[in-house]
């Protein structure tokens, strides 16, 4: 295994393509459920209210396109990637069953900001306990929804199908 | 309790290795070997240890629980004295005032300014009390799983070393590399070929 900080630097774009491929499954209607083979009802996501993307100019230089509010079009997003820019973070709406998660992830490091979930304020420690269970699973429910994309993702990358076919569908929508 | 109420920001860790013994014994003497001291250090500029979720003020791990169902919670404490740069220098052109008033000079030489620059910052040091920063970390031991509620750099870099010392289990950041070797299900020979492949370019 490499060091620590070098496995940081050297695949960090596996997290901004892996961003870049999710935003691709969410405009192209790809069904979540079926491709991660899942055992909930229903799993969609939907782009919330930020994305940010950058797009190296050579050298060191990079020029940072960041899209943000409610009503916000992505169309200068889908500019950015036409000229072979990358999405750093996004942040998303994802439905699983009944339950609806929020939060912004990056690319580089997976981390997770703006995770929101139910308010509840426990009042004797039965109630303390029920509440950080459940928080805790909130939280597993939200990471391994993004490991089973994050597998599904670094599986196709490494198929002699992805060459062959998700890569040009992607360049495709990108193009379009 | 922000940890129930609050928007959260989580930056995750798979722990390698397990206790030879008794989980509970280890963790215990762990929390209780490494938590924030009670007393403040007058000195020191950080401090940081661990403190129980259900009173992170009173770092008593006989008194407070940190396990809950399945999993252990309790928090990373760093207090953090900072001193403002402004009252920094009000307080070294008060101190090279009197200096010089006391000398009849009129100027200080540089080695002079430096020496009153330090005792202002050992005196400002001792007289500010530290801010406390807390953040709750969420650890399902079976699962080798840990959350930490951060995603500041410094708050990560403690974090580890303390959990290292505390627990002698090395908690490993997880991001696209690290999920690659602990979370993913890939041959090595796929993951030769992830390693050895750039970034795509759609473009081409």
């Amino acid at each position: 295994m490499l060091d620590i900080a070098t496995g940081y630097n050297k695949y960090k774009f596996l997290g901004n393509e892996f961003l870049t491929w999710i935003w691709y499954l969410i405009e192209n209607n790809i069904n979540i459920k079926e491709l991660i083979n899942s055992d909930y009802k229903t799993i969609t996501l939907e782009i919330g209210n930020s994305i940010v993307l950058e797009n190296s100019l050579g050298g060191k230089t990079k020029e940072r396109i960041s899209i943000k509010g409610d009503e916000a079009g992505l169309e200068e997003g889908k500019t950015a990637l036409k000229k072979g820019g990358v999405v750093t973070s996004i942040s998303l709406l994802l439905n699983i069953d009944t339950e609806e998660f929020k939060f912004l992830i990056k690319g580089e490091s997976i981390n997770i900001t703006g995770f929101k979930t139910p308010s509840f304020k426990p009042e004797n420690n039965e109630e303390i306990e029920g509440a950080i269970i459940e928080k805790a699973f909130f939280c597993e429910k939200i990471y391994n929804l993004i490991d089973a994309l994050f597998n599904k993702f670094i599986e196709k990358r490494s198929s002699d199908a992805f060459r062959d076919k998700d890569f040009h569908k992607i360049k495709k929508w990108i193009l379009s | 309790m922000a940890f129930l109420s609050s928007t959260s920001s989580i930056s995750r860790y798979y722990i390698e290795g397990k206790f030879d013994d008794s989980i509970m014994d280890n963790l215990q003497t762990g929390l209780k070997k490494h938590s924030i001291p009670e007393i403040e250090n007058e000195f020191g500029e950080v401090s940081a240890g661990w403190a129980p979720f259900e009173n992170p003020y009173k770092p008593d791990f006989n008194k407070y629980s940190f396990g809950f169902g399945t999993y252990f919670l309790f928090n990373l404490r760093i207090d953090k004295k900072s001193i403002p740069s402004k009252l920094i220098k009000k307080h070294i052109s008060i101190e090279i005032d009197k200096r010089l008033e006391k000398s009849g000079r009129s100027f200080l030489s540089k080695n002079e300014k430096s020496e009153i620059k330090d005792l202002v910052l050992d005196n400002l040091m001792r007289i500010i009390p530290s801010v406390p920063n807390i953040y709750e970390v969420l650890w399902n031991y079976e699962e080798s799983n840990l959350f930490l509620f951060t995603t500041q750099k410094a708050a990560n870099e403690l974090f580890e070393t303390i959990f290292l010392k505390s627990f002698n289990l090395k908690p490993i950041r997880l991001f696209p590399y690290t999920m690659i070797e602990k979370k993913s299900k890939l041959s090595d020979q796929q993951k030769d070929i992830i390693y050895n492949q750039s970034s795509l370019n759609y473009l081409k």
